[in-house]
């Protein structure tokens, strides 16, 4: 079966990768704020769970 | 046998749209101001808040405030296309589909509204979320189209900021914080209109209701000295409440004398001129004067706190 895909043009490919590394930032950045601010926010209660 | 049609293909076109085209859906220099207004409102409040969540506070307004612009923007993608200040905007210019603007918008207010509310306090969140709506539903799909007023009654939208920080702060709204709202409320309208004098062809053509096609240059040029008279009123307020020092006083008194003279030149500017310049020269002092006026506000909050504790120890 012959199968025909979509080729990006370079342009398309740029464009993609910047978006990419974008989006990677941006999702890296988000989870560092969240993990630091649960520690601001709760403390070294954080670390204290009933075993 | 192939999986997708030579048509489908076409309309299924790869997107050129990169990062830096999302960055502009968020309108980053509206944005500037949404941060810088916001943490004057924060430092201004009465309580201290820990440095992680003040950040995270301001990221969540500014992420906030760009979800509004990329609303915004999607749904105005016909009228900025018409005009000559907004035609090369991403999606107008076709880099960014109506819809991917739409679900970048969609997705980001969500997120920041949640971010906020979760991590800081639901009255920050709910102002947030309001202003969100307020921008995109009231004044982008309502107001701006219908009547000349768009402006002023939209203007809410971009007041609420300091109010947003001072609730991320206190956890509350109170009069200090209202009165840095009206500021920037009473500062829109004649912020706009000095633009709209000179841009007047645009707005028409886009068929968008700005007071000087409907009511007139004339009566546009009263209604701007108008509002500068109350502008200057309001700004000298926190000083006359007990809020601020008599140096924010002073300096608050001659910023807004500065915004009356430059309406002052916009209203006896003959209606024959084209150029305009009393009106460009009005429009850029009111980016300094907002500027300056929060400034002076943000040095002065935290001087006479430097003091209080220097009185303490």
């Amino acid at each position: 079966m012959d199968i025909e895909t979509v080729k990006p043009t370079e342009a398309q490919q740029k464009a993609r990768r910047s978006r990419n590394v974008a989006i990677a930032l941006a999702l890296g950045a988000f989870v560092v704020l969240v993990y630091v601010t649960s520690l601001v926010k709760l403390g070294s209660a954080l670390f204290i769970r009933p075993m | 046998m192939t999986l997708l049609d030579k048509t489908a293909i076409d309309d299924a076109r790869l997107s050129e749209a990169t990062a830096g085209d999302y960055m502009e859906l968020l309108k980053p220099r509206v944005m500037s101001l949404v941060i810088f207004t916001a943490f004057v409102g924060m430092v201004a409040a009465p309580v201290a808040l820990n440095p992680m969540i003040a950040l995270i506070s301001i990221i969540s307004i500014a992420i906030g405030a760009g979800a509004s612009g990329a609303l915004n923007m999607w749904y105005d993608a016909d009228v900025d296309a018409v005009m000559s200040r907004t035609a090369t905007r991403p999606v107008p210019s076709g880099r960014i589909l109506p819809d991917q603007a739409l679900a970048f918008g969609l997705v980001l207010s969500v997120l920041s509204v949640m971010t906020l509310g979760v991590f800081v306090n639901w009255l920050a969140g709910g102002l947030l979320a309001f202003t969100i709506f307020f921008y995109a539903v009231i004044y982008t799909m309502w107001l701006k189209r219908w009547t000349p007023q768009n402006i002023v009654i939209g203007g809410a939208a971009g007041s609420f900021p300091p109010m947003i920080g001072w609730a991320a702060a206190t956890g509350s709204i109170s009069l200090e914080s209202v009165i840095l709202f009206l500021i920037i409320f009473l500062w829109t309208p004649p912020h706009f209109w000095a633009l709209a004098l000179f841009k007047t062809g645009d707005y028409a053509r886009a068929g968008i209701p700005m007071m000087p096609n409907v009511a007139g240059e004339a009566s546009t040029r009263r209604q701007i000295f108008g509002y500068s008279l109350a502008l200057a009123a309001v700004g000298v307020l926190p000083w006359a409440l007990g809020y601020a020092s008599a140096v924010y006083g002073v300096a608050a008194a001659a910023l807004g004398l500065g915004f009356i003279w430059y309406a002052w030149q916009v209203l006896r500017m003959p209606a024959d001129d084209r150029v305009m310049r009393p009106a460009k020269a009005l429009f850029g002092y009111s980016l300094l004067y907002l500027f300056a006026i929060f400034a002076v506000y943000l040095v002065d909050a935290v001087v006479e706190r430097a003091f209080l504790l220097g009185a303490m120890a």
